[in-house]
């Protein structure tokens, strides 16, 4: 068999490659995936995993032997209908559950090779290098300033020009400064729920984590403020890790690279989006993203 | 604020860009290798058709991972949707090309005709269609788009008046018959390019303006999605 022949060859269109969602099909890989079912492994290093992890809050499961490989500068996404444990396992990233009495874990759940069930995890550090984003946003009653500043001023030891430094660096990734940077003293409550939210992820990038959970991002906002959260999450992969729980199935398929989607506590399905949105390997998702339950 | 999607987008228009050029290329090697009477020619002509082949899966996969992906509205509907009509008229401009080239194969092997003047005017005319109305499509200029499809007219006549004068030929001389036909062939060929080059260009009005030209629709009420 020739290349020419072959069931898949490029012909020099690397633009076409380079620019569309859809992977280039790998058509061996795709063999395997056939064979092996879900890619629950992904290339490269993994930022986040989880093995036959389970979690309980009290009598209750809401999570059952999910596993499943997070790639690192990446965007996953976490979809499925109300209660289906999708913020659950969003929040078991950086132990946000402990918070809640009664919860149990078993299985493994692992961050830069160590596993967060370990009772030496320090979880502050965790959540430094573990960001998260809330559905509402929520600044502090404070100056815009002084809200970015937060975090920075808990680790201590950082100078006023290093902390101004960081203060702006992470204005600006976070697409906010040229809306701000005139009014960096006022109160964080007079801006908008769009630049909120916005100001809330530069508040979570100023302590320079690794990945940034994000719980709906967008659903308290209109849908001009959504497009720039949106277009603000693909540029921040270049740099950093994102899970995104969202209920909103085109958003997934608009930002992120993974798709997971879980119903009543399992993962039914976790996979390239493009793959996931165009062609799901299980009828359950198929059923769920053509609106047929759910 | 820019959007990712126009990055996207860009890619796709950039590939239908190459798969227009490739349709346009392969449709004057095809007359080429007829005028050389070279086989040789004609066999790169099959093999260029199959890369167009490919381009065109391609475009197809890219086109419905972005309608899946992206929810696109309004202009960027019409633009994807677009694409994916033109990258099948260009994908039938290659199935011409081979057709010719097949025509050029049985008739090295036979003495010439007659000198070819009109089929050689017919490719140039077909193939410059072609690359204006993808010279349109990039410019998105729906005027430029209708120029051409009114000169489809000129193909069709060339095509009529080598007709007559093929079946001329035949009725002079039976044993021409053979090769006059795969001549008509060719030109019958040449004719349906200029047809996928006028529908490409009416695909352009519908990207820029949201109106349907084809089938004479703009004559009949109704049209502009009913809103007219």
């Amino acid at each position: 068999m020739t290349s020419e022949e072959g069931a898949r060859v490029s012909v020099g269109l690397p633009a076409l490659a380079a620019a569309l969602p859809r992977p280039a099909r790998d058509v061996a890989a795709e063999a395997t995936r056939l064979v092996e079912g879900p890619a629950a492994s992904v290339p490269g290093d993994a930022a986040l995993s989880t093995r036959d992890f389970s979690l309980f809050y009290g009598p209750v499961q809401a999570l059952t032997n999910v596993s499943l490989e997070i790639p690192k500068t990446s965007v996953t996404a976490i979809i499925g209908p109300s209660g289906c444990g999708k913020s659950t396992l969003l929040r078991s990233f950086n132990r946000m559950n402990d918070m809640i009495p009664g919860v149990r874990t078993e299985g493994e759940i692992r961050f830069a090779e160590r596993d967060l069930r370990a009772s030496s995890t320090d979880v502050v550090e965790l959540r430094r290098r573990v960001g998260m984003v809330f559905q509402r946003p929520n600044p502090f009653p404070k100056s815009i300033f002084d809200n970015v500043a937060f975090g920075l001023h808990m680790q201590g030891g950082m100078g006023r020009a290093e902390i101004e430094r960081r203060v702006e660096s992470s204005l600006r990734r976070a697409a906010l400064w040229d809306e701000v940077r005139d009014r960096l003293d006022r109160s964080a409550l007079q801006l908008s729920g769009g630049q909120q939210q916005r100001l809330c992820i530069a508040r979570c990038l100023a302590v320079e984590p690794e990945v940034i959970l994000m719980d709906e991002p967008a659903s308290a906002l209109d849908p001009t403020a959504t497009a720039r959260i949106e277009e603000l999450v693909l540029e921040l992969k270049r740099d950093y890790t994102i899970v995104v729980v969202t209920h909103n199935m085109q958003q997934a398929a608009r930002i992120s690279d993974r798709t997971a989607f879980m119903l009543t506590g399992k993962l039914v399905e976790y996979d390239e989006t493009a793959f996931v949105f165009t062609s799901p390997k299980e009828k359950l998702t198929e059923d769920y993203i053509t609106g047929r339950f759910g | 604020m820019e959007r990712h999607f126009d990055q996207e987008l860009q890619g796709l228009k950039d590939a239908l860009l190459t798969m227009g050029g490739r349709a346009e290329a392969v449709i004057q090697k095809s007359v080429e290798s007829l005028k050389r009477r070279d086989s040789k020619l004609a066999e790169e002509v099959i093999a260029d058709d199959r890369v167009i082949d490919r381009i065109e899966i391609e475009i197809d996969e890219g086109c419905v991972s972005l309608l899946a992906l992206r929810q696109p509205m309004a202009v960027d509907l019409r633009f994807i949707t677009g694409v994916l009509k033109i990258s099948n008229d260009l994908e039938r401009v290659g199935d011409h090309a081979v057709n010719i080239a097949g025509s050029a194969q049985r008739l090295a092997v036979e003495p010439a005709l007659k000198p070819l003047v009109d089929i050689p005017r017919m490719a140039d005319l077909a193939a410059g269609m072609l690359r204006e109305a993808l010279d349109a499509f990039v410019r998105r200029d729906a005027a430029a788009a209708r120029r051409i499809v009114s000169r489809d007219e000129e193909v069709d006549n060339l095509n009529r008046q080598l007709f007559r004068e093929l079946v001329s030929y035949m009725i002079e001389d039976t044993r021409t018959i053979t090769r006059a036909m795969e001549l008509v062939l060719v030109a019958r060929n040449l004719e349906r390019v200029a047809d996928l080059a006028t529908n490409i260009a009416e695909e352009v009005v519908f990207i820029a303006e949201a109106r349907i030209i084809k089938h004479h629709a703009d004559e009949r009420v109704g049209n502009d999605f009913g809103r007219s």
